[in-house]
């Protein structure tokens, strides 16, 4: 492509958005829905991010409901569709549903990366792809950091810099003998397996996709992690494996070809006509060897930040995640925010152990919508609307946000629907903000309703209650059909609400 | 900090998992996660349900209760597991005094844990000892 025709040339820019996954097209469409200016530059030829390649077995792992009981147009239908982004025009919402072939309510790949296309197209993002970020430096200005990207293009320097470069860069632990195993991204057609004795490092959704999807060429599977593994349905979370993959747990529970252990690496070494595998048990410490013809690591994927951590982000965890407040900027190097899939390492509550979604596509939308916001009303001088509340329509208003609110139900214990009430300015609707800054920056008398779930299979909303500064938590009962509007929900809620906004229960 | 050896590594320094062998400890660091707060930053939030185990591996933390510092606690160190084995909500914010570094194990799989790790529920008995002969002494 003749560079005359590329958009964003090197330059400076208000704001600079690396990435054209589902993360960085999110923001890109809330930022114009701003009206505020900003460059995409991408790696990647065209839009999708990892959805151009992965899942490897081409379908996701999020579902989209196409007659589920709300408009593809809505903002309910959200709470039924895992894999659109999210707009303001009608017409730019639910898409998925345009492109499923009704095989399945996991749309596949192809089909994740059409719906992505469209949504890019249609909302007329502009990315300027075949760009690669390579290095970065930091230099304070009087008004603030300043950042400088060294690209393959040139260089563009920018005050507000969002990186929406996903989880997706192999990573393989070090152990003896790991180079004789090759990473999950570079897993062959599953075919080149007939008949192979398969080694799986990692018990995580990666190493159970590839298991289900080699049962039928492998003439052995076994999948090897020091702790044992959980399935969705015993933490009644996304946490553990998806129930699209159990089928490996029933073979080797019927001990069917598949073998499932928790045991710790020791070692890999090329024998005749293989590899011969060492492990050592976690739980007796006793060693067990195995053959086999090949070795997949599926050991996850860390975070592409280059020479971040140098110039200050701070980064946890096996996926060097980047520390981040609870709008998704870095905890240490302000200016720098997070997109997509990263927005996993603002980890807020993580009740009973459960962690947000904002590594998935469902929870990070909201993320993308809500941090654009904030950048907007904090660096750009853009106020936002908090509509008035009736007080005889609050109780509604709340118990209808809980009942369908798809920011509540997709991000639980994460994102609140959040109403203050003062004496000046009355009732008003904050929208939707993270529940961590609703506990911890203090303010007027509020509520934040928000959606939890125990781990042990209840749902259930909970109302925070902001009064004289000190915040309270009450959790309502659980309902077994998850519709909060009937008369006891009136009851609870309305007697809370009348501490704060005296009269509301009598609506 | 990152990998689970490296991990591994740094609570085999530690007198909670002093008596675990190195497989032992490399499961316990694929089952637990390792979190990050800035500084000021809240860990444990007083009254909130459903709330973790921790274990520093680095940083200083305040033990706040009703906004009053009561105590600090250093790398090594762990909270949380008292609110847990209660089944209540904790009586004290945790906060963190500068960039703090933890292992967090969800409550729910805290009786698993150390029903499994006898040696560790050993070493947190006398910790929780040493607490309380302190507070008894400070008392009279
Ligand atoms: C194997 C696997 C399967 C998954 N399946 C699902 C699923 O079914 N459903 C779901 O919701 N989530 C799934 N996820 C999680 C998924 O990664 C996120 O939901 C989401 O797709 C990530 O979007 P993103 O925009 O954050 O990152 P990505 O889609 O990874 O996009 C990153 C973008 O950043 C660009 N980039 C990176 N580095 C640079 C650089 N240095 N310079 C320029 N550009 C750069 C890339 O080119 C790319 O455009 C899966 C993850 C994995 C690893």
């Amino acid at each position: 492509m003749a560079d005359i025709e590329r958009p964003f040339p090197p330059g400076h820019y208000p704001v600079i958005v690396v990435g054209s996954g589902p993360g960085g097209l999110q923001v890109s469409y809330e930022l114009s829905h701003h009206g505020i200016g900003h460059a995409v530059l991408s790696a990647d030829p065209g839009p999708g991010g990892m959805f151009r390649h992965w899942p490897f077995f081409q379908r996701l792992l999020s579902w989209t409901k196409p007659y589920a009981p709300a408009d593809r147009r809505t903002r309910a239908f959200e709470r039924w569709d895992w894999n659109s982004l999210i707009a303001y025009e009608p017409e730019l919402r639910g898409l998925q549903t345009e492109f499923m072939d009704g095989s399945s309510d996991f749309p596949s790949r192809p089909e994740m990366e059409a719906s992505l296309t469209a949504f890019a197209n249609r909302a007329g993002i502009v990315v300027r792809y075949g760009c690669r970020w390579e290095s970065t430096r930091r230099e304070e200005t009087a008004s603030g950091d300043r950042f400088t990207l060294v690209t393959t293009d040139g260089e563009y320097s920018c005050e507000h810099l969002i990186l929406a470069v996903g989880i997706a860069e192999p990573y393989t632990p070090p152990s003896p003998g790991v180079e004789h195993a090759v990473h999950y991204a570079e897993t062959r057609a599953a075919e080149t397996y007939a008949g192979k004795r398969l080694f799986v490092i990692g018990k995580q959704n990666s190493g159970f996709e590839l298991a289900s999807g080699l049962l039928q060429w492998a003439s052995r599977i076994t999948l090897a992690s020091p702790s044992p593994a959980k399935t969705s349905i015993e933490t009644r979370s996304l946490v553990g494996v998806r129930a699209r993959y159990v089928q490996p747990f029933e073979d080797s529970a019927l001990g069917g070809g598949v073998d499932i252990l928790s045991a710790s690496l020791a070692g890999i070494t090329p024998i005749p006509g293989g590899l011969r595998v060492d492990l050592k048990r976690s739980d007796t410490g006793m060693p067990v060897s195995l053959e086999a013809d090949e070795v997949i690591a599926a050991t996850g994927f860390t975070c592409p930040l280059l020479d971040l951590p140098e110039l200050g982000v701070a980064t946890f965890g096996q996926s060097r995640l980047p520390a981040q407040t609870a709008f998704w900027e870095s905890a240490t190097v302000p200016g720098i925010h997070f997109a997509g899939t990263i927005t996993s390492g603002a980890a807020g509550l993580k009740k009973h152990g459960i962690p947000s979604y904002s590594g998935a596509v469902q929870g990070h939308r909201y993320n993308g919508r809500i941090m654009v916001r904030r950048l907007a009303e904090q660096s750009f001088g853009i106020s936002h609307e908090h509509p008035p509340i009736e007080l005889a329509s609050l109780l509604d208003h709340l118990l209808a946000e809980a009942t369908g609110g798809p920011e509540l139900w997709h991000q639980k214990a994460y994102l609140a629907s959040v109403v203050t009430v003062t004496p000046d300015d009355g009732i008003r609707d904050q929208g939707i903000l993270p529940l961590t800054h609703f506990l911890d920056a203090g303010g007027p008398d509020a509520i934040a309703m928000t959606i939890e779930a125990d781990g042990e299979g209840a749902i259930y909303p909970v109302a925070y209650l902001r009064r004289g500064g000190k915040v309270e938590e009450h959790a309502l009962e659980p309902h077994p059909l998850h519709d909060y509007e009937g008369t006891e929900y009136r009851r609870h809620l309305g007697a809370l609400l009348d501490l704060i906004a005296p009269g509301a229960s009598a609506a | 900090m990152a990998t689970r050896d490296e991990i591994a590594e740094a609570l085999a320094g530690m007198t909670l998992f002093a008596d675990l062998t190195t497989p032992q400890l490399l499961g316990v660091a694929s089952q637990f996660e390792e979190a990050f707060f800035p500084e000021g930053a809240r860990i444990l939030r007083q009254g909130l349900s459903g709330s973790a185990f921790y274990v520093i591996l680095d940083g200083d933390a305040s033990v706040v209760v009703d906004g009053t510092a009561r105590a600090q606690l250093g790398r090594g160190e762990f909270f949380g597991e008292v609110s847990i084995l209660l089944g209540e909500p904790p009586t004290a914010d945790i906060v963190a005094l500068r960039p703090l570094r933890c292992l967090a194990l969800p409550g729910s799989a805290v009786e698993a844990f150390l029903v499994d790790h006898p040696r560790v529920l050993y070493r947190m008995l006398q910790s929780q000892s040493r607490r309380l002969r302190n507070a008894n002494r400070a008392q009279s």
